[in-house]
């Protein structure tokens, strides 16, 4: 997919966040009689929680603003408030132009009526006057496709059909600004590649757009400019390949953290240090597209051990497998382990984009479970000058020739 | 890259009615959603909700439609459960008790209390539940919150006109019907219980928020006013027993503004408002000046509930 094309932020402004801070009281107690019983102490019963911490930012016209940050880091506050759904504690936001939120596909949506009825109405609570829906009416029911059920009442839709009613109201809906919060990560894949496309159409037209997600793909083909938040902190604004670069860092430490390990319970077979290195033994972990690559790991066998076999994986962020052997698969038998071995997979280049990869080693019986797998153990970055898409740097050459 | 489909439709490619002609950066800077000052900032809601007022329309119209929705009487309902409350305090009060001797046309009486009882209770219960019933929608899509009470009042009216064409057959049936003179308390008597039940209507919408006691509250609370209002009795009892001795403890039964906007329909929509005797059954004070003041005061207390909504509904979408 070709980058869209980059706004220029000379636009006027269209959101001016000026040092919003967002303070989250959480209560203890909901009923009247805990709220008597704990009067005196009700201070305790309160926690004060900031979602938000002096965020400022500018978003010009024909903007496409992504919000990435870890769960609890505050960008659908920051969207809500945005949005003028929820009320900054201080600071100030000025927005101009009609602006439609779309944080939930069929908010407002009531079971009890019918699919026609249910247009109407969340077309309205959407902003469109009564005429503008009359006059999409045909237009929204044919694109979402269920014609023959308008009329049957929203609470036997299969959760398809709601989908794609309360898609087809939300597209409809005109405004200047587009707040989109994880929209996209609902819905079939053609459904998904119906969202996208009308956002690229949004941005052709040269509208407004904030939205948060945790795709990071998206936010790179999507954005041109992308603010991450950390604990309501604004803590990198910039263009998406430099944010998203800070975005991975930070991720490092958690991704660690979170791998998870299988061992046999008789612990025949044990990994015990797992490195990357440039191929020649020196530990790296900051790589270029076509790079060497070296995937070394220690296995220490408690008992002399015939039958094993040696395998590593390698994913990207969304845990997609890029690359994944064993000594198996090759169809290498591996002479029988005593003691300690240093298993070696080194690879002459990397073709790779840029990204964060994890590895995964494992030693393992040529059949049956595992004796010892560690996931995500390591982890290696590839930079690149070029932001390209997808996972294999497929070295492009462009030619036009005339003809 | 195939040709991407144009996903707008088809009315959109050209001009849209109203807004494409603008280009976005004439459009004026305004400030979203700031926490709402103590004082001020009333009008300003005012004209914000006028703007949405098709929505509002939208939301009665949801509220009267899903609230009989799937049942097979459907509107009946609405018209029943009043019918029934008549048939139950007729035979019990008036049968039993014998107030309908003492009342004429104590069926008729007892409608014109019921029915705008009932439109005061509808509001206020239906106000008390708004907020947090719409939490889906409250924490996504901005609009002025006060559309909810707002549209509890408009179902509600809309229900107690309804009601009003049972009135209409009795006046037919009995083929007696109400004095035009005292016609012109009703338009006055209906705005001052609007005004007053939605003044209240926003402050418990949003405590309910805040204390989800406020709904069985209300049901306790709305249960006693009922039996402070003179409904089901008449007025003139409570006068013999109280105007002697306590004058004050009448003054203050006589200050509910419920007690004055039922005995104002009373006297406006209830024919034999006589007894043979002649003596006068309705209450024969100044109705129009006390609903007048009745009107003032609630226009200020509506001021007073609104700027306490309006604070407090910034923090909605959280509470929830």
């Amino acid at each position: 997919m070709p980058m869209t094309t980059r706004a220029s932020a000379s636009g006027p402004v269209v959101i001016r966040v000026s040092d919003v801070s967002k303070r989250f009281r959480i209560h203890k107690d909901k009923s009247l009689k805990e709220r008597l019983v704990n009067f005196n102490r009700s201070r305790r019963h309160t926690e004060d929680f900031w979602a938000l911490r002096n965020v400022s930012c500018e978003v010009h016209a024909g903007q496409t603003l992504g919000l990435i940050g870890a769960n609890g880091s505050g960008k659908s506050t920051l969207l809500k408030v945005i949005g003028g759904i929820l009320t900054p504690t201080e600071g100030i936001v000025e927005r101009r132009g009609r602006i439609a939120a779309l944080l939930e596909l069929g908010a407002g949506f009531h079971g009890d009526l019918t699919g026609r009825e249910n247009v109407y109405l969340n077309a309205s609570i959407l902003g469109l006057s009564k005429s503008q829906v009359d006059q999409y009416f045909d237009a929204i029911v044919d694109f979402s496709g269920i014609e023959p059920f308008i009329d049957t009442q929203v609470k036997f839709y299969s959760s398809g059909m709601y989908v794609r009613l309360a898609f087809a109201v939300a597209v409809h809906v005109d405004p200047e600004i587009l707040l989109i919060d994880e929209v996209l990560a609902v819905g079939d894949e053609p459904y998904q590649r119906k969202c996208m496309e009308r956002i690229k159409a949004f941005q052709r037209e040269g509208r407004t757009i904030v939205f948060v997600t945790h795709g990071l793909d998206s936010i790179r083909q999507l954005c041109d400019r992308v603010i991450m938040l950390d604990h309501g902190i604004a803590i990198a604004d910039g263009s998406p390949v430099e944010a998203i670069r800070t975005f991975r860092e930070k991720f490092d430490e958690q991704a660690a953290a979170e791998a998870s390990t299988v061992a046999d319970e008789h612990g025949r077979l044990m990994i015990v240090d797992t490195r990357v290195t440039d191929g020649a033994g020196t530990i790296k972990s900051r790589f270029r597209p076509g790079d060497p690559l070296g995937i070394e790991f220690d296995v220490v066998a408690q008992q002399r051990t015939d039958d094993w076999a040696a395998g590593i994986a390698i994913t990207n962020h969304l845990d997609l497998t890029v690359f994944g052997t064993n000594s198996v698969i090759q169809n290498i038998p591996l002479e029988p382990i005593e003691g300690k071995r240093l298993v070696r997979y080194s690879f002459d280049e990397i073709p790779m984009v840029e990204g964060q990869y994890f590895v995964t080693v494992a030693v393992h019986p040529t059949v049956g479970p595992e004796y010892h797998r560690h996931d995500r153990v390591v982890n290696f970055k590839v930079y690149s000058d070029a932001s390209d898409d997808g996972v294999l740097y497929l070295r492009p050459k462009l030619e036009v020739e005339p003809l | 890259m195939t040709a991407q489909p144009d996903l707008r439709p088809a009315v959109t490619r050209g001009a849209p009615p109203g807004h494409e002609a603008t280009p976005v950066g004439d459009l004026p800077l305004e400030v979203v959603s700031v926490q709402a000052k103590v004082f001020g900032g009333f009008w300003s809601t005012v004209r914000d909700i006028w703007s949405y007022r098709e929505l509002l329309g939208q939301l009665v119209r949801k509220e009267l439609k899903v609230k009989y929705k799937d049942s097979v009487l459907g509107f009946m309902w609405t018209l029943l459960r009043p019918l029934l409350q008549l048939l139950v305090y007729s035979v019990a009060i008036g049968y039993f008790l014998g107030n309908g001797k003492a009342i004429p046309d104590f069926g008729v009486y007892l409608f014109t209390g019921l029915v705008s009882w009932t439109l005061f209770g509808e509001i206020i219960g239906g106000c008390t539940g708004c907020i947090v019933g719409n939490a889906g929608l409250i924490g996504k899509v901005y609009f002025p919150r006060e559309l909810f009470p707002l549209a509890v009042v408009g179902a509600a009216i809309v229900n107690f006109v309804l009601q009003l064409s049972v009135l209409l057959i009795a006046y037919v049936f009995t083929w007696s019907w109400p004095q035009p003179s005292n016609l012109p308390l009703v338009p006055l008597a209906l705005l001052a219980l609007v005004v007053f039940a939605l003044a209240l209507g926003f402050v418990l919408a949003a405590s309910n928020v805040y204390l989800r006691d406020m709904q069985y509250l209300v049901e306790v609370g709305l249960l006693l006013w009922f039996w402070m209002t003179p409904i089901v009795y008449d007025w003139t009892k409570v006068r013999d027993h109280l105007a002697a001795s306590h004058k004050l403890l009448f003054d203050i039964y006589l200050a509910n503004p419920m007690a004055n906007v039922v005995l104002a329909f009373q006297r406006s929509l209830w024919p034999q408002a006589v007894t043979p005797k002649g003596r006068p059954f309705y209450y024969g004070g100044d109705l129009y000046g006390r609903l007048g003041i009745l009107i003032a005061v609630c226009l200020v207390l509506l001021w007073g509930a609104q700027r306490i909504f309006a604070r407090a509904q910034g923090n909605f979408a959280q509470e929830l």
